[in-house]
């Protein structure tokens, strides 16, 4: 048995440079997702160790308001973040449910996105919040809207050689809600049934914005954009509540696995959004 | 590879590969076995150890992620003074409220509850206790019903207040 490589870049470019010269390691962040099937597969040819890069962590504000999370930033630093709280609540809310307090020290936001899990809880968060994802590879850094980064099961945009670098979230209208709900087992540490992500936007009693991400009812994290459309344009209320369930029965094709049946899926989905187009009618609680 | 790490405050090196569980260096090559595999895969917390002073699974970290990490098991808590030991003040508490039964969850809730009490603000209002939970909640226990343990690191964060409120 030989070996596995290992190498612990001191920057971007040297992680770059690693990937290019390694084309057959793997890119290891805080490890809680691939150390979970370690005993169960051969070990990887070598590794390319991110973890705690500082060019890769922290959260910072960008351009006009827009907030920008290093790849490698662990779920905790997300959840004690007040540029977070102020500007991506929902962000925060579903950091705080990921795992408990070991996972949230250790896994990332890039994991998560790397994995690209139908269940990564941070999913349906950054296609509600139109995030963007900034990759880098020896041809440069190209930056991808996170809607066209998962393209199938655990299938993403990346290319071989690149690196995820960051995840930026553009500022939202300071009118606009955001709503976030996962349904699981058990209130910590469980995997989700199903979660959605919403961000809505009134003007004269009327919706002017919806953006709707779902995870768990789809092989990848998906955006509603039935429900979207049947919501903007739509007055505040209930009849526009029922058009926006009526929608997602149309769109969503959820399976049956472990986690959940198909008919619950499409229930509690339908639900959740329900109730999200409710809270967005009634005026803004002063919270 | 090489991995060279400091584990309870003392300089430690081992010849390792870099994909082997930081668990199962500290217990195998080590001989720490203070540590505790329960499930392996992240769910329970037994093998909680800190890393860099963070609360982490040691089955979910890579024996090279740890070269020149500072790592605390649970035989780095307790203290000396007067050349005996001294207990953390989760262990202590641990022990006054009876927080532990068959024990394989004891060592990961100590470690955990030492994080606790080092670093977030546990008061002795009606949340308190919430708050503890929602940190454990990566701990599993299945022998107590978590009251207990609860209880204890309750008390242990009071311990830690009132020893820091005396001169
Ligand atoms: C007990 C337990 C509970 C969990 N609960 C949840 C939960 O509730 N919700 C949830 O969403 N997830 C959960 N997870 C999964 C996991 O913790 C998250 O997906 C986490 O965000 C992964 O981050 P990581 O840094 O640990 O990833 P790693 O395991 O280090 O990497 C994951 C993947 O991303 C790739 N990758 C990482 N960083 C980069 C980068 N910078 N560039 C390119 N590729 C990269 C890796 O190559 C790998 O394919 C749980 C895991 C465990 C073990
Ligand atoms: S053995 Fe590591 S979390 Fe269970
Ligand atoms: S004391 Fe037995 S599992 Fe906790």
């Amino acid at each position: 048995m030989t070996a596995t490589g290992y190498v612990r870049p001191a920057s971007i470019a040297e992680a770059v440079a690693a990937r290019a010269a390694h084309p057959d390691w793997i890119v290891l962040c805080g490890a809680t997702d691939l150390m979970v099937e370690a005993p169960l597969r051969p070990a990887p040819v070598g590794v390319v160790d991110v973890w705690a890069l500082a060019e890769l962590c922290g959260i910072a504000e960008v351009d006009g308001g827009a907030v920008r999370i290093g790849a490698a930033t662990p779920w905790r630093d997300v959840v004690t973040s007040p540029l977070i709280a102020a500007r991506a609540p929902i962000l925060a809310a579903a950091a705080r449910e990921i795992g408990a307090l070991q996972i949230q020290a250790r896994g990332t936001i890039g994991g998560n996105v790397g994995t690209s899990s139908p269940v990564g809880d941070s999913l349906p968060v950054l296609l509600a919040l139109d995030a963007t994802v900034e990759l880098a590879s020896p041809r440069g850094t190209r930056r991808v809207p996170y809607r066209d980064y998962p393209t199938g099961y655990r299938t993403t945009a990346l290319a071989a050689d690149e690196l995820i670098v960051a995840i930026t979230i553009p500022a939202a209208h300071p009118g606009a809600r955001q709503l976030w709900r996962k349904v699981g087992t058990r209130r910590a540490q469980s995997i989700s049934k199903i979660m959605a992500a919403a961000l809505l936007r009134v003007e004269a009693g009327r919706f002017v914005e919806a953006r709707i991400g779902l995870g768990a009812v789809a092989n990848r994290p998906i955006r509603a954009a039935g429900a979207e459309a049947a919501i903007v344009g739509a007055p505040v209320g209930e009849a526009t509540a029922d058009a926006a369930a009526a929608a997602l029965a149309a769109e969503l094709t959820p399976i049956t696995d472990v986690r959940s049946t198909a008919p619950y899926r499409l229930a509690t989905v339908q639900q959740v959004v329900r109730r999200f187009v409710l809270e967005a009618s009634s005026p803004s609680s002063p919270d | 590879m090489k991995v060279s790490l400091e584990v309870n405050g003392a300089a430690r090196a081992v010849d390792v590969d870099p994909w082997r569980r930081l668990l199962d260096v500290l217990r195998e090559d080590l001989r720490l076995t203070g540590t505790k595999e329960g499930c392996g895969e992240g769910e329970c917390g037994a093998c909680t150890v800190l890393l860099d002073g963070a609360p982490v699974n040691a089955c979910l970290v890579a024996a090279g992620q740890c070269h020149g990490r500072k790592v605390t098991t649970v035989e780095g808590l307790a203290g000396h003074a007067d050349g005996g030991a001294v207990l953390h003040e989760v262990q202590a508490a641990l022990l006054a409220c009876g927080g532990a039964q068959c024990g394989i969850c004891t060592p990961g809730i100590a470690v955990c509850a030492s994080w606790i009490v080092d670093a977030e603000p546990i008061g002795a209002d009606a949340g308190a206790r919430a708050r503890v939970r929602e940190l454990l909640a990566g701990n599993i226990c299945r022998c107590t019903g978590y009251q207990l343990i609860v209880d204890a690191v309750v008390e242990a964060a009071q311990a830690r207040r009132a020893g820091e409120g005396e001169p």
